[in-house]
């Protein structure tokens, strides 16, 4: 009873801070000074069509590193404490009923596309929505679904922690090149900018993305595939 | 924002918060998992409707796509029969 009235009475008090903070929000009519020259100055000083990417990548560029090692951290967290119930025997039973016809007929023709469509969207970052983050989650995806089809398929461990640690490394050399030949850690514009909207332009951004996206994808699916193989417990 | 993205939302916001409810209040674990999705996937529109693609594709793929499936992966690891 007095438990309830406190869970209440928290619930009441969540309620009046919020509806004191929508009643009385007004949008602002005009871009704030910070947004004013994101705005103005992205595709000048860039070259990139996405001014979200533009941010996320160069002028942000550090607490997006920040971001990748906390994902990396986590990963490899996970692999180690699943690693220690790391299943030897092959083909034995998993405890998942093995997937029927249609799942397994089907992932043979989705996983190639889930594929391009991920590589898609990070390789198009800096012109379209989406990027590193989301193409890579899409990579891993595909990776899922293969798990979803066949619950007994191995992922090379080998060729995850090679494509992780290659791209990780290569990210942090860019932004050093980018210290070394232009305005600092991370800056896109020792590659030439190229023309405004085509695939090849605003420096190194679609460098940067590839990357973030195939490391994205492949702590993912280290994860994914860590957890396919532990043992029931 | 026009009268049809305002009743979206509207709509929008109902479901997430019916989904929410229904994934607490459920006894079975399943069923709780796919609404936890529901409100993520609800959520992406959300951000679709509110001029932000880019939140709106990570919280898909993430949120609605990755986090069930890994919840479904871990359930059928601690094969949980619900807290009945």
């Amino acid at each position: 009873m007095v438990k309830h009235l406190v869970a209440f009475l928290l619930l009441a008090v969540l309620a009046a801070v919020f509806a004191s903070l929508t009643l009385g929000y007004q949008p602002d009519a005009a871009l704030n000074r910070t947004a004013l020259y994101y705005a103005e100055n992205t595709a000048k000083d860039l070259g990139a069509q996405n001014i979200v990417t533009a941010i996320v990548v160069t002028y942000r560029g550090l607490d997006t590193l920040g971001e990748v090692t906390v994902l990396f951290l986590t990963s490899a967290i996970v692999g180690l404490i699943l690693s220690t119930h790391r299943a030897t025997g092959e083909g034995r039973a998993t405890g998942i009923p093995a997937a029927g016809e249609l799942l397994r007929t089907g992932s043979r023709l989705l996983v190639p596309l889930i594929l391009l469509a991920g590589v898609y969207v990070f390789v198009n970052g800096h012109l379209t929505p989406g990027g590193g983050f989301q193409g890579g989650a899409i990579l891993a995806s595909a990776a899922l679904l293969m798990l979803l089809a066949d619950p007994l398929h191995r992922f090379g461990h080998r060729l995850i922690a090679v494509v992780e640690s290659l791209s990780g490394v290569a990210y942090v050399a860019i932004g050093l090149l980018g210290l070394a030949w232009a305005g600092g850690f991370l800056d896109n514009r020792f590659l030439p900018l190229g023309d405004f909207g085509t695939l090849f332009s605003a420096g190194a951004i679609p460098v940067i993305y590839t990357l973030i996206g195939l490391k994205v994808g492949a702590e993912f699916a280290s994860m994914l595939a860590s957890l396919s193989e532990t043992e029931k417990s | 924002m026009s009268n049809l993205s305002t009743a979206m939302s509207l709509v929008l916001a109902a479901g997430m918060l019916v989904a929410a409810l229904l994934s607490i209040i459920t006894r079975s674990l399943p069923l709780a998992i796919l609404s936890a999705g529901a409100v993520s996937l609800f959520a992406s529109i959300m951000f679709m409707l509110l001029a932000a693609p880019d939140v709106a594709m990570t919280e898909a793929a993430i949120g609605s796509g990755l986090t069930t499936f890994l919840f479904f992966f871990v359930l059928g690891r601690v094969g949980g029969k619900g807290h009945g």
